[in-house]
């Protein structure tokens, strides 16, 4: 959308009005995530800039709220907690979402929309909804304050975004790649794993991600489920904001915002392959 | 395979078998097949989520404390005209009631729940369960009169005996600021100052469609960039958008925290450029404000990434036809190339609003008194008033409207085209 060379004055402001609107609403997104990295290295127990600070006086910053994250044991605890809800929960949904949308994407599967609305729906309900049904019912067979009850919620709204990931690769599958590969005598388990499995990888990797985040960043079903022993950091960072407000936040933020560049990065590069195994060219 | 006809000219499969028998029989194995595909996480969801739901929305309507821990008084209760006190029998039976609830300790269940109807009648129930320990013998009409003051009042029996059916809708009534006149029996509007619920989801649904419309707004102009521009630029600001998007809920409420409270990153900039006085620093959080630019800005990628795609199928030469064809700029902006983008406004719309009005998270923490919603109000009924039958009567309301939204979302995007990331 580059500016003509025949554009008149009016054209002129109007392309640099239009592009200094866009940079404002860029900052608006960038700058809250951008602004904790460098308070979190404050020495001082404030949530601003202090005057040491802005003149880049070395004494200003420290790493004492870092390492307040790692010698407190209810932070280091949560970061275990999450890590093992996350990854337990994330290998369920994946395994249990992936075969779902094999199904699903079979041509004869019947009632085919009811179901998909059924498998979408805990995508769609309001989590205080089902934070608060599931209070009721994992309360009344003794799930509520185990880790067993908070694996078996998270999987629950994580295998939605698995179901949608995995059934959308599998709509540009081909079907008579794997009808090749039986008419070349593989057998159908053979079939699954050499010719249809790495095909959808992307999907299933991208929707495994989707499903980690979701019980990662999770806090209202943990709030109503855990006990103390079965925080996790979100958790644990709800308690920091609304009790004791303190840097110590601010670093573990830090942290997380690191991950999520990470993850971003990760995904990037699936669609990327994803693309260029579909024979199209990244874009 | 075909060849094989009968003399009846039916076409045979290669087993032998019509071809219809046997079409029939392999497309009845891979119905199978997929069933069996789907049924584990079918099942799991049904139990572990849509059971839980149901059961919850079904403890709005449920009524059993009454019938269930007082059930000689409720036998009693049954053929009562209500147009005077109950006579001797029910007493009666209600002294036998509360014997057995002060033994059992159940009392107080039914003392909560009577006084959601009418406030006064939890100490009635509890006081009088205590007193009916040294009720010996009859008559028992006079000894209960005497316990209570309220046991005289007719409205009284009205409710007991409204109570005593296992269902009802009362939450609903409460949770839609209506209640039942407890002398006529007709339902009522609650008093101006009780009514709090209404205008709570009012607000709700305001504040959400506040957003949802800031959200077009500042999500039309980038989505236009985006899709305009040469792909490796695009691709670049793209991160702008997908790493909010990525990243924690509570980082970026705690950002937002960081930034507009009253000693914060916004207010130190404006004191230092003089916009406010630094004995007067900006209120920006802890109420409706901080609420609405928190919730912005964790929603606004939701309204990107489908306009994005929509705009992106949009060829450009559709603008330059317009242009050359005498349209000014604006008038082809507004007839050629809004119109197209309706669809992708529609879905982002929709996306957010829905969202919006189940938010619990973020309004928690940063919406103070004026800026929290519906769902705060529930959690709260949950967590604290412990009034279980409400918060089901909210939640369902807050599900179906949510339910419906989803519908018409479903009608103009369909659930297969749903983009993640």
């Amino acid at each position: 959308m580059a500016l003509p060379s025949y554009a008149g004055p009016l054209e002129t402001t109007w392309y640099y009005t239009f592009r200094f609107i866009c940079a404002v609403i860029f900052i608006f997104l960038i700058t809250p995530i951008l602004i904790i990295i460098p308070l979190s290295f404050n020495v001082e127990p404030y949530f601003t800039f202090t005057a040491g600070m802005l003149s880049f006086d070395p004494d200003a910053y420290s790493l004492r709220w870092y390492e307040d994250f790692i010698n407190n044991t209810q932070w280091t605890h949560s970061v275990k907690n999450s890590f093992i809800i996350a990854i337990a929960s994330t290998i369920l949904a994946t395994f249990l979402g992936t075969l779902a949308a094999l199904g699903l994407s079979k041509p004869h599967m019947p009632y085919r929309a009811l179901t998909m609305g059924l498998l979408i729906s805990p995508m769609i309900v309001p989590l205080i909804i089902s934070a608060a049904g599931m209070y009721f019912f994992y309360s009344s067979i003794g799930l509520d304050q185990t880790f067993l009850g908070i694996i078996l919620a998270h999987t629950v709204l994580g295998t939605p975004f698995v179901v949608i990931t995995v059934t959308a690769t599998l709509v540009g599958f081909d079907n008579s790649l794997s009808r090749a590969a039986a008419n070349l005598g593989a057998n159908p388990t053979t079939s699954f794993f050499k010719i249809t499995m790495p095909l959808i990888l992307p999907g299933v990797i991208s929707g495994a991600l989707f499903a980690f985040i979701t019980s990662f960043d999770e806090v209202v079903v943990v709030l109503f489920l855990a006990g103390f022993e079965q925080r996790t950091i979100p958790r644990q960072m709800w308690s920091g904001i609304r009790e004791q407000i303190s840097p110590t936040i601010l670093a573990v933020a830090t942290i997380l915002v690191m991950i999520s560049i990470a993850l971003l990065a990760t995904l990037e590069m699936l669609r990327r392959r994803n693309e260029k195994l579909r024979g199209m060219t990244p874009g | 395979m075909a060849e094989d006809t009968t003399a009846s000219g039916v076409v045979l499969a290669a087993d032998g078998l019509p071809l219809k028998v046997s079409l029939n029989r392999a497309m009845r194995k891979s119905r199978m097949r997929a069933i069996f595909l789907v049924a584990p996480l079918l099942i799991f969801v049904l139990f572990s989520f849509l059971i839980p739901i149901f059961d919850m929305t079904m403890r709005s309507v449920d009524n059993w404390h009454v019938g269930e821990l007082m059930p000689e008084t409720t036998a009693a209760l049954e053929h009562w005209d209500g147009k005077a006190l109950p006579e001797e029998p029910v007493f009666a039976a209600l002294v036998k009631d509360l014997k057995a609830g002060a033994v059992s300790r159940e009392i107080g269940k039914v003392a909560t729940r009577l006084n959601y109807e009418k406030s006064g009648l939890r100490s009635m129930i509890t006081s009088s369960s205590r007193k009916s320990k040294k009720i010996e013998g009859g008559p028992y009409k006079p000894q209960v009169l005497k316990m209570h003051k309220k046991w005289k009042e007719l409205e009284t029996w009205t409710v007991i005996k409204r109570n005593t059916s296992p269902y009802t809708i009362g939450y609903y009534l409460n949770a839609v600021d209506m209640k039942y006149d407890n002398k006529t029996g007709d339902i009522v509007m609650q008093p101006e100052s009780r009514q709090i619920y209404g205008m709570l989801f009012m607000r709700t649904f305001a504040i959400s469609l506040a957003i949802t419309l800031i959200c077009v707004v500042l999500a039309y102009p980038i989505s236009y960039l985006l899709a305009t521009l040469p792909t490796r630029y695009s691709n670049l600001l793209m991160i702008f958008v997908l790493l909010p998007f990525w990243t924690s809920l509570l980082v970026r409420t705690t950002a937002w925290i960081a930034m507009l409270q009253s000693q914060g990153v916004l207010n130190d900039l404006f004191v230092f450029f003089g916009f406010v006085d630094d004995a007067n620093r900006l209120q920006l959080i802890h109420n409706l404000t901080g609420t609405i630019i928190a919730m912005t800005h964790i929603l606004l990628p939701f309204m990107v990434l489908p306009l994005y795609s929509v705009m992106k199928t949009i060829p450009p030469s559709y603008m330059r036809a317009a242009l050359s064809l005498g349209a000014n700029p604006v008038v082809a902006f507004v007839r050629v190339y809004m119109p197209q983008t309706l669809a992708g406004i529609g879905a982002g719309s929709i996306l957010v609003f829905i969202l919006s009005i189940g938010y619990y998270i973020t309004p928690a923490l940063v919406g103070g008194t004026d800026g929290t919603l519906i769902s705060n109000q529930i959690a709260y009924h949950m967590q604290s008033s412990l009034n279980w039958g409400l918060a089901g009567a909210l939640g369902a309301l807050l599900l179906f409207s949510v339910l419906a939204l989803y519908l018409i979302y479903n009608k103009i995007v369909g659930i297969d085209n749903m983009r993640l990331g």
